[in-house]
């Protein structure tokens, strides 16, 4: 099936009718794989059983990240290539997003309350994620403000290209910041160390999570959807009684 | 072309100087905001002295989002704004031309008044000089993100709250490196220039993306 052909919401209808309980199906599934495999990983050595925050951690950040950039590209189709449903896959994306940055957040919080000895620290990751969960309630604030959804969908897509601008001179500057106010001690989960044990089952999450977002952004478009068409059943019905 | 630019420029200009235009309420907010620092943390002028250029930069930012939902939906709801879309001008360059008069009517007020607030914070009159140059450099990348926040408010009634939502998170570069090269002026451990250069650059940049994106959010409610 053509990119195009999705255009029609009717055939998007149908698909994401047989689409939606697979990738449910698929989430589920690897989450548990994920967690088991999680859960009989062997613990850090220096961090012990609380490394295995980060096995919802790291593909929550990841998904918060990928998140914003299918706006963006859900943007660019509503402003260059008209497609119909660019604004609905971004409406329904926001509040996954936002809900996935949230959960980095809290658990970051959680995973620095035993390693730092703070719930909340300015490291400059954190601090990034801080801004772009910022960036994303401002997003959801102007889909609530204006009435009329294409209308909204093209303010929501010029706001998100000027925050896909921004993302990298936001992410530039508070790292140099925080270089500035403080050495980079923190521990770092990232680099080539990490070990095939730990990797396997942040993989097989970070998938599952993948399929639980694709799961519920294809259900959120559907109702997406289905609430745009009871709005225009209504706003006839309206015109037709007056 | 040149014409219809230098109109917008100066009648926005004139609107905003004139009685109701508001043009000096920020400079008021930002000595207000200045005075009430003191009394939450205490008149411990050292103290004050340390976080003033914060202080200075952190009022400028929020002295300087206050006027902007005011930039365009005045103009939209007289209907200046489609004689504007008519002009022989694109839109991309009145919106360019409102939004230096923006800075010339609020943001210049704000950049001569640092140093006088300064004072009040017991800054080093060395420093006055280089936080009043980091703001002058500093406010029209303020300024010309706001415009696309405006413009993104343009048709709604209350969208004063809303701008400042929208525009905050991108204005942390700004601050970073405006407050940086401040402390580097007091002889911190970063260097003065390189910073400044910096926040130079984001005003350019934001003087491109700025107007290019609200003069598509105008087009959008026009429709």
């Amino acid at each position: 099936m053509a990119f195009y052909e999705l255009a029609n919401p009717h055939r998007f209808m149908t698909l994401a009718r047989w689409l939606v309980p697979v990738c449910a199906a698929a989430a589920v599934a690897l989450l548990a794989i994920g967690l088991v495999l999680g859960f009989r990983a062997p613990a850090d050595y220096q961090q012990g059983e609380t490394v295995r925050i980060m096995y919802i951690h790291v593909p929550a950040a990841w998904l918060g990240l990928g998140i914003y950039t299918l706006m963006a590209i859900a943007a660019l189709g509503t402003l260059v290539w008209r497609h119909p449903l660019a604004d609905v896959a971004a409406k329904a994306a926001a509040p996954i997003g936002a809900g996935f940055t949230l959960i980095c957040l809290l658990t970051g919080a959680l995973w620095g309350r035993p390693m730092w000895g703070a719930y909340w620290v300015w490291d400059a990751r954190l601090t990034s994620m801080l801004v772009l969960f910022l960036l994303y309630l401002g997003i959801l604030a102007l889909w609530r403000a204006i009435e009329e959804p294409g209308q909204a969908g093209r303010a929501v897509a010029i706001l998100t290209l000027v925050g896909l601008i921004n993302v990298p001179i936001v992410k530039f500057s508070v790292d140099w910041w925080n270089t500035l106010h403080q050495p980079a001690s923190v521990f770092r989960i990232d680099g080539p160390t990490i070990h095939p044990a730990i990797l396997t089952p942040l993989l097989v999450m970070a998938l599952g999570f993948a399929a639980l977002f694709l799961a519920l952004h294809l259900a959120a478009m559907r109702n997406e959807i289905l609430r745009r068409r009871v709005r225009t059943l209504r706003l006839l019905a309206a015109a037709e009684a007056c | 072309m040149i014409a219809p630019l230098r109109a917008v420029f100066l009648r926005d200009l004139r609107i905003a100087f004139r009685v109701g235009g508001g043009a000096g309420i920020g400079v008021v907010f930002f000595l207000a905001l200045v005075t009430v620092i003191p009394f939450a943390v205490g008149p411990d002028l050292p103290l004050l002295a340390r976080i003033g250029p914060a202080v200075l930069w952190i009022g400028a930012l929020l002295a300087s989002l206050l006027g902007l939902d005011r930039i365009f939906s005045a103009d939209h709801e007289d209907g200046s704004l489609d004689v504007m879309l008519l002009a022989p001008a694109p839109l991309e360059l009145i919106a360019a031309a409102k939004g230096a008069a923006h800075w010339v009517a609020t943001g210049l007020p704000l950049v001569i008044a640092a140093p006088l607030l300064g004072l009040l914070l017991g800054l080093e009159p060395a420093l006055l000089g280089a936080i009043t140059l980091t703001l002058l450099l500093g406010t029209p990348a303020l300024t010309f993100l706001g415009l696309v926040g405006a413009a993104l408010a343009v048709a709604l009634p209350r969208g004063g709250l809303l701008v400042a939502v929208l525009i905050l998170p991108l204005t942390i570069p700004v601050l970073i490196f405006g407050v940086a090269a401040t402390v580097g002026a007091a002889g911190g451990p970063v260097p003065f220039d390189m910073p400044l250069r910096l926040v130079g650059a984001l005003s350019l940049v934001t003087f491109v993306i700025g107007p290019v994106a609200a003069a598509a959010a105008i087009r959008n409610i026009r429709d």
